[in-house]
């Protein structure tokens, strides 16, 4: 009898065991390529002691730099984004902020507001992979499933990835037990840069309203941070496309005022920012390089600071020394990618 | 709910719990509530079909049964008043009474399957003969959904009301047991054609938790995903290519194409019984098996006493001979036997039969000239094997070839060739697809296409083929010890560690391997069409 429990314990294990690693294993790493997937899960390593929350898509993740706003204002930023991060998965993602800190302000670009459902099942898991195990995130899963996915994929990822095993690298083999950081605190960063030439302007819609789930999740974020008592800020970044619409940004001027929130379209502020979208975007006017986000960053550091009261907290030692690290290792990866694209600094 | 879905996986694994937690008294309701809730999951009008058809059919057993009985009794109590011509006259007239409530339930549910399956069939063929006789205007066709199962559960409830008749079983008094006889949900989308007199004895027992049962029951059934997920939902997309565009895929590719098909039916066909079988055995009930390893078969008349043998022995025994005894047929045997010779005469009455049961099997697979051809072609062949029995017969007095390993391999190859040949009829989309592709076979000369790399363009990758090459062995090797006994016994009898790293080996193949999720569309077994 003890012989058969031992046996049926140890078999269990074996099962348990084997399973685990191969789900590890097979689950994509994000290290190489698309690393985006890889950003919602790098928050929890955090000291969350956060002055301001960005949430988003790319963006956010890639056109802000929170290491600028430490350097310039010492403001403890973090950007929680993914990849065409719908906008309920950006609620749910600072639901799930919330648990651990409470911000003083959360900036959240509203270009999510296009999309009332999930559009990719493939952006669905690079947004709710990363997120820790919580009500939050089941909720945040239920909302984001498409036809034809299944909870219990997410639940356990080798039946989504259970083909992998044929197109494994040796990263998924190195990263087995721990993940190689690929943002800074949030930000996805690119030096290099392509002019924005010939963008396309945007093909006349049906109709232009946004979705009511999209709005629903929305008025959720404003009723959140005014639970939690957190200034919530609506920008549009300076996106050239996808096209954005005269007749969205009334929508979203309509709420902002209706709702007393603060809205900024960088769209309408290329002077102030001073981006100049020949040699501030990586891919053509899509997303902000590095030169693009780093000014944005200042001038946005610069309105946080006159019109929400965050304050500089560079004389913090210990925020001083985990941010002294993080500036190095951005620089590093500056250094790094100036090199790798085969660019003068000056420097 | 697919059997491939979690959902039906969670259901079976639920179901499983509370039918050895509970009273064994709950277990029938279970079953019976269980089996309603899988049949509402396809849509909750088309239970009322299956609940047509149990009420119809309970109702009209009762009366047979209630008939035979009075009978009896009748005959009983006045055995010495009457005479054997009176007790005869009574025996007939009471069995004339007995057949008009089987002519009037038969017509009904038959009727009721003719309707949903075939009505747009016969308005199509009727559409094409007003169009050929000039005739402009079209019919409208009707919007029917098939229910899931019918002509698998109005079959089974057919062939109890004929038992019931014929008095080889009692009638089911009890409603609800009669409902769970017809709608056992395993057995409910594909099959096998369950008996009343096989399926009864297991289905209404109150059954204990015996582990080996259980864990036999889930073996079967982990066998029976690997079949259709590893190999027949891999094979899928090939196949689905090449039917999908028959003007591209030609001469070789449809060669390629009629094997991969033959193949993906098989592990998809038999894959879904070994799930049904399975799940039965883990709640105790014993369902006949289905397939007998057909492919090892040497000639089609063999074949088809293997394959499908649920479906093969319901029109054998409902249908061919009722048919082939019925007094208009010994009528027709009198007349043939008279005016064309003894010989031809008693060939001609089981001939015709034979085209009838043909036609019906046809038919009865699906609403389509392909498989109605598919089902004359099976007839044809095996009418002409039964011409040139004589033939081979000489042949084999001749050569001393017979039982010869060499010639019983050739025998399996010639049979299985010719079953790919007929199988490919009811998987393209018309029959002048299939005719165009069995044609191109003899026209297109492309053979080059089978190792120019070609065949990696049909949607399956070079470890695809990798893995369905093992596969197909694996089947091999399963059916060739299987000859010898059970697999599950065999490997009962190792020590634990081994049937440990058997059973969990074929469980992550099925899990690594399995053509299922995102990027695989769910298929629903092939069967689950018919």
């Amino acid at each position: 009898m003890k012989k058969g429990y031992i046996r049926t314990v140890a078999s269990a294990l074996v099962v348990v065991g084997t399973l685990a690693l191969l789900q590890r294993l097979l689950v994509p790493k994000y290290v190489d390529g698309i690393v985006e997937g890889a950003f919602v899960a790098e928050y929890y390593k955090e000291v969350k002691d956060h002055d301001l929350l960005f949430v988003g898509d790319c963006e956010v993740y890639e056109n802000f730099s929170p290491a600028v706003l430490w350097q310039d204002f010492g403001i403890n930023s973090y950007i929680r984004g993914s990849a065409e991060q719908y906008i309920f998965q950006s609620y749910y993602l600072l639901e799930d902020a919330f648990r651990y800190e409470r911000p003083d302000v959360v900036v959240f670009n509203i270009q999510s507001l296009q999309f009332a459902e999930a559009q990719s099942e493939a952006y669905n898991r690079m947004s709710l992979e990363g997120m820790k195990w919580s009500p939050t995130k089941v909720k945040a899963i239920f909302a984001s499933m498409k036809e034809g996915e299944h909870f219990l994929d997410y639940l356990f990822p080798i039946l989504r990835y259970h083909t992998r095993w044929s197109q494994l690298e040796p990263t998924d083999v190195e990263y087995l037990f721990h993940a190689k950081p690929v943002s800074f605190n949030g930000y996805y960063m690119r030096v290099d840069a392509k002019p924005a030439e010939n963008v396309p302007t945007g093909k006349p819609l049906a109709d232009y309203s946004f979705g009511d789930n999209a709005w629903k999740y929305l008025d959720k974020m404003v009723e959140l941070c005014e639970k939690e008592k957190v200034q919530l800020v609506l920008i549009k970044a300076p996106s050239l496309y996808p096209y954005w619409y005269p007749q969205w940004e009334e929508q979203v001027e309509r709420y902002a005022r209706e709702k007393g929130l603060p809205y900024l379209n960088f769209l309408e502020l290329q002077e102030e920012t001073g981006i100049d979208y020949r040699t501030d975007t990586y891919d053509g006017g899509l997303h902000m390089n590095l030169s693009g986000a780093e000014k944005l960053s200042r001038w946005l550091g610069e309105w946080l600071v006159e019109h929400t009261g965050l304050t500089d907290r560079r004389g913090e030692e210990d925020l001083s020394a985990r941010w002294e690290e993080k500036l190095s290792a951005y620089e590093a990866e500056k250094r790094r990618q100036y090199e790798f694209y085969g660019i003068e600094t000056g420097n | 709910m697919l059997f491939t879905s979690y959902a039906f996986l969670g259901f079976a694994a639920g179901l499983l719990l509370l039918y050895y937690l509970l009273p064994r008294r709950c277990q029938q309701p279970l079953l019976l509530g269980a089996s309603c809730l899988f049949y509402l999951a396809a849509g909750p009008k088309y239970i009322l079909y299956i609940l047509f058809t149990a009420l119809t059919v309970w109702f009209t057993g009762v009366r047979m049964g209630r008939n035979t009985q009075k009978a009896a009794a009748y005959l009983k109590e006045h055995k010495e008043e009457l005479g054997k011509e009176e007790k005869k006259a009574y025996r007939e007239g009471q069995k004339r009474v007995r057949r008009r409530w089987l002519a009037g339930c038969l017509v009904l549910n038959i009727g009721v399957l003719a309707v949903v399956k075939y009505t747009n069939f016969f308005l199509a063929n009727l559409n094409g003969l007003l169009t050929a006789a000039g005739r402009t205007g079209q019919l409208s066709f009707f919007a029917l959904a098939l229910p899931m199962g019918i002509s698998f559960y109005t079959f089974q409830a057919v062939g109890y009301l004929v038992d019931v008749y014929r008095g080889t079983v009692e009638a089911e008094e009890g409603p609800f047991r009669f409902l769970l006889f017809v709608s056992f949900f395993p057995q409910l989308i594909q099959g096998p054609i369950s008996r009343f007199g096989d399926l009864s004895q297991t289905l209404y027992a109150p059954h204990a938790f015996d582990g080996r049962q259980v864990s036999f029951g889930l073996q079967r059934m982990l066998w029976g995903y690997f079949k259709k997920l590893v190999v027949a939902d891999r094979l899928l997309a090939a196949v689905m290519t090449i039917v999908g565009d028959v003007g591209a895929y030609q001469g070789a590719y449809a060669v390629v194409g009629m094997l991969f098909y033959t193949v993906q039916l098989y592990a998809d066909f038999t894959g879904g019984i070994d799930v049904t079988i399975g799940l039965a055995q883990a709640l105790g009930i014993t369902v006949k098996e289905n397939f007998e390893r057909p492919y090892f078969s040497k000639s089609l008349k063999e074949y088809w006493r293997r394959w499908h043998i649920s479906m093969c022995s319901w029109f054998r025994d409902y249908l061919f001979y009722p048919l082939s005894t019925s007094k208009a047929m010994q009528r027709f045997t009198k007349f043939t036997r008279k005016n064309l010779g003894d010989k031809v005469g008693r060939r001609l009455p089981v001939y015709v039969s034979s085209f009838v049961v043909w036609f019906s099997t046809g038919l009865w697979h699906g609403a389509s000239w392909n498989f109605i051809v598919w089902g004359l072609l099976n007839y044809a062949v095996l009418m002409a094997s039964e011409e040139l029995e004589p033939l081979y017969a000489k042949f084999h007095a001749r050569f001393s070839v017979e039982g010869r390993l060499w010639y019983r391999l050739l025998q399996v190859g010639r049979t299985f060739a010719l079953v790919c040949v007929l199988n490919i009829f009811d998987c393209y989309a018309t029959l002048g697809e299939t005719v165009q592709a069995i044609g191109s076979v003899f026209t297109v000369h492309n053979w080059g296409v089978l190792w120019d790399g070609s065949l990696l363009k049909l949607g399956l990758a070079g470890l695809d083929y990798g893995i369905l090459t093992g596969g197909c062995f694996l089947m091999l090797g399963v059916s060739l010890i299987q000859r010898s006994g059970s697999v599950r016994e065999r490997i009962g009898r190792r020590p634990y560690w081994v049937r440990f790293i058997l059973w969990y080996g074929l469980f992550l193949a099925v899990l690594l391997m399995g053509a299922y999720g995102v990027g695989y569309d769910a298929s629903q077994f092939i069967y689950n069409r018919f």
